[in-house]
């Protein structure tokens, strides 16, 4: 009775330690990014400018702005808090030490960075000592009967539209000069090379940290319903966003010809996924198929340096090269995977490096004159579909449009023809067959499945994927040389699906992306990006083993112990 | 009619002769009862006789024909059995396991599945049809989309015998069926296998629970030391004495024949 009475100020006139020092961190935050950084001119993001939350700052903003949330207890605001304080100091450390780092020590930070760092710290604290006694987070109410379908069909166009835009700033973002391929060695960078990539790294975690922070306020949770409700709406907005993407470069084509190659890569991280995520066979070989169909590609091109002197159309290429590859694989599928999988995974290996001494050597002198050896072969000419030059810029509705463009307009469709039949097929009997057999040979075989063939057919079919990717890859870098198609090549690509989430099409899409992209942005590490790089993989592993996004079977394997409320009602 | 003939089935592991000269007529429409102590060679059985092991002598054919070699083909030919030790695709829902058993039964090949046409839809439908009443047959109507490994044991064993029967099978095989089960599904169970019997499908179990066997099975065949030590109605095998040595251990002619382990 007595408690109705109190009136709520006095309820609420004893904040709670955390709130406050929360609160007062997040306020330091925001505050520093309105001071300079940099007390040297040079670093991106006019970071010697004060009243002006430019570069790395305004992560540094964005992170602190959950902190709103103290102002009203939503539920699974205290975990929010926790991971956007992580995060926070990552960006705070990182941007204080490459600011440093590029200007010649600490001296040369600018003002804001101490309140930062102190804001940084009081606010992980803080939010430690949040109550965390609060319901667990269900996400946003979804929208009744008649408002339910235009509002979630805007939710989920503009989220595939908003993926695609973080993705083309990232790409945009300046990096260090890029010469080709993945050597390691370089040679001294400026300090732009290492503020940009200090940039670029910022931006990476904030994204990360702002989706672990709508995570666990439910609201990723939400936003899986919907476009699970959706799913067409969602591919299509993509697609459209990412068919539209050239449209916005002003005829530059710089960011278009990384996101060609990303392209590439991730059909054929999609393609190894029938293989590994699908069939559970383990292919550490997969680049020489693209490698088959790459040389392939560029031996029927035209090419002064083909020794063929063929110039097939290159619809033609495409579907040879596949099968090429395809018929690769069939050799060496048909006799090794009758055994174990372990097996495999050392056959396929050999392959690849097989594959690669080969062409190395078929040059003439140790062997058939046929590939050029290391110079590999190159001037692979413009392709051109009638009159149409893919080589020539071109004008549309009036907008400048770089030749660039065109190759990313290729990859495209190549992409969207592999991403098709990869959930045509994984939604299908053969499907189903092979997550049968990756579950249990054994049974799968009483149960009626050809287990020999169907695992011939994924790992042909795999092969033939990536030989069409190979082609079209051959044609969008214009060279097909032996360094390309390295065992690393093999092992990242089967990075990029373990950590976007075995048996997913967004999760290839995404890990492909960034391992693509990483080691680009990180070529300041030197040498030490793949130890960097491993260390990601290993925490990724610990901390979310079914990959970053996960497919329901997944997430439940790896989740076991989480029980799912349904599952245990019926149970 | 018989519907399996077995003749002088032999299997040795090395030195160890699991199953020996066993002879084995299954008719059409029957439920036969397969018992003896453990280790007797019954798995090992049925384990020769859907290809997973090879045996090493004997031959079976299957309504006449001989039964091929490889397991799918064997399952597609029309026998399908479950395990002793169940083995289901844990990660798969209730539902996608017994639509897997309608492989053997559907066409549809990477460019149907690929391109998508109507036929594919109709193959699609027909599967998910024919799934969903198995699964309501076996008792499992409500928990087609629950994970497989998430359903408790007795309803994993009726899972597997859904999934076996999608295969279309004219002769079911079944390793330990109530293995594990409480009184209740035990109950259910026989209800279960006399209608799969009222498919006109042939059934073999081994089974170790006698109340069961005897109540349920038309014919009982006793197993000991790999060989068959003889067969009949559940009345005739119940009142040998032989049986009864056999399962308390008393040496008996077959044994002291038997191989030394
Ligand atoms: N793969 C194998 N290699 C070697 N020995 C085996 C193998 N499989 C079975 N055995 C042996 O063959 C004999 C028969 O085993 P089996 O599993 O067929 O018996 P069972 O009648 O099914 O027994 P239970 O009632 O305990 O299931 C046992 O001695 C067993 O150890
Ligand atoms: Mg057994």
């Amino acid at each position: 009775m007595t408690s109705q009475t109190i009136p709520e100020a006095r309820v609420r006139s004893a904040p709670d330690l955390g709130v406050l020092l929360t609160g007062a961190g997040a306020l330091l935050l925001v505050g520093s990014a309105l001071l300079p950084w940099a007390g040297y001119a040079g670093f991106p993001g006019k970071m010697t400018l004060s009243g002006y939350p430019g570069g790395a700052r305004l992560y540094v903003l964005l992170l602190a702005l959950p902190a709103l949330a103290l102002l009203r207890p939503l539920p699974g605001r205290a975990a929010a808090l926790r991971a956007a304080a992580n995060v926070e100091l990552a960006v705070v450390a990182l941007t204080v030490y490459f600011v440093a780092y590029a200007g010649g020590g600490f001296v040369n930070v600018g003002g804001g960075v101490y309140p930062a760092m102190i804001g940084a710290i009081l606010y992980l604290v803080g939010s430690r000592r949040l109550p965390t006694s609060e319901a667990v987070a269900e996400g946003v109410a979804l929208p009744d009967a008649s408002w339910r379908f235009p509002v979630e069909s805007l939710v989920v166009a503009g989220t595939a539209g908003l993926a695609l835009w973080l993705f083309v700033i990232g790409l945009g973002m300046p990096s260090s000069s890029i010469a080709s391929g993945s050597d390691l060695t370089l040679g001294p960078l400026s300090i732009n090379d290492v503020a940009n990539s200090g940039q670029f790294l910022a931006y990476v975690i904030t994204i990360a940290g702002v989706a672990l922070v709508a995570g666990r306020l439910g609201l990723l949770k939400s936003l899986t319903i919907m476009t699970g409700r959706h799913p067409k709406l969602f591919v299509a907005a993509g697609f459209i966003a990412a068919a539209a993407f050239p449209f916005t470069q002003n005829g530059s084509g710089e960011s278009l010809s990384i996101a060609a190659r990303i392209g590439v890569f991730a059909a054929a991280a999609v393609g190894l996924n029938i293989v590994v995520g699908l069939a559970g066979l383990l292919d550490l070989g997969y680049i020489a198929f693209f490698g088959v169909g790459a040389y392939f590609g560029a031996l029927v091109s035209g090419s002064v340096t083909s020794v063929t002197g063929v110039h097939l159309p290159f619809a033609l290429t495409i579907v040879l090269g596949g099968l090429v590859s395809g018929i690769f694989g069939l050799l060496l599928g048909a006799p090794t995977l009758r055994l174990r999988g372990d097996y495999l995974a050392i056959v396929t290996l050999g392959f690849g490096e097989i594959f690669r001494i080969t062409v190395n050597n078929l040059d003439g002198s140790a062997g058939p004159s046929l590939t050029n050896g290391p110079n590999g072969v190159s001037n692979i000419p413009d392709l051109a579909l009638g009159s149409f030059n893919f080589g020539a810029n071109h004008t549309l509705f009036g907008i400048d449009l770089s030749f660039q463009s065109n190759y990313y307009w290729l990859e495209l469709l190549l992409l969207a023809f592999v991403m098709t039949s990869f959930l045509r097929l994984s939604e299908s009997r053969i499907g189903r067959a092979w997550v049968a057999i990756r579950e249990d040979e054994l049974a799968a075989a009483a149960t009626g499945i050809n287990t020999t063939r169907l695992k011939l057919l994924a790992f042909a079919l795999g092969a033939t994927l990536a030989g069409a990717a190979g082609t079209v890859n051959a044609h969008v870098v214009k060279v097909a040389a032996p360094d390309s198609f390295t065992f690393i090549e093999s092992a990242t690509l089967l990075a990029a699906i373990i950590l976007g989430g075995m048996g997913t099409v967004p999760g290839a899409l995404l890990g492909a992306t960034v391992l693509y992209l990483l080691p680009e942005k990180l070529r300041f590490l030197h040498d030490l990006r793949l130890l960097v790089f491993g260390i990601a993989l290993v925490l990724i592993m610990r901390f979310r083993p079914e990959g970053l996004v996960a497919s329901k079977r997944r997430a439940r394997e790896f989740h076991d112990h989480e029980t799912d409320p349904a599952a245990e009602a019926v149970a | 009619m018989s519907v399996l003939e077995a003749r002088a089935v032999t299997k040795r592991f090395g030195g160890l002769t699991a199953v020996k000269d066993v002879d084995l007529v299954v008719n059409e429409g029957e439920i036969l009862g397969l018992i003896g102590p453990n280790g007797a060679g019954k798995t090992t059985f049925f384990n020769c006789l859907t290809g997973m092991e090879t045996p090493t002598a004997g031959d079976v054919t299957y309504k006449g024909a001989p039964l091929p070699k490889r397991p799918d083909l064997i399952t597609k030919a029309g026998v399908a059995r479950t395990f002793q030790n169940i083995r289901l695709f844990n990660n798969m829902t209730a539902l996608e396991n017994v639509i897997v058993g309608r492989h053997t039964r559907t066409k549809a090949g990477v460019f149907a599945a690929v391109g998508r046409g109507p036929r594919y839809h109709r193959e699609e439908r027909e599967s998910e049809q024919t799934a969903r009443d198995l699964l309501t047959f076996v008792g499992l109507g409500r928990v087609g989309d629950e994970l497989a490994k998430s359903l408790p044991y007795g309803d994993q064993r009726r899972l597997e015998i859904a999934r076996a029967l999608a295969t279309d099978p004219g002769l079911l095989l079944l390793d330990e069926p109530t293995a594990g089960m409480n009184p209740n599904e035990t109950a259910a169970a026989i209800d279960l296998v006399k209608g799969v019997q009222a498919r006109g499908i042939a059934v073999v179990l081994i089974e170790h629970d006698m109340r069961f066997v005897f109540g349920l099975c038309d014919r009982v065949a006793v197993l000991v030391q790999g060989q068959k030590l003889l067969e009949g109605s559940p009345s005739e095998v119940q009142s040998d004495d032989r049986v009864i040595a056999a399962y308390l251990g008393k040496p008996t002619e077959a044994e002291t024949a038997g191989d030394k382990q």
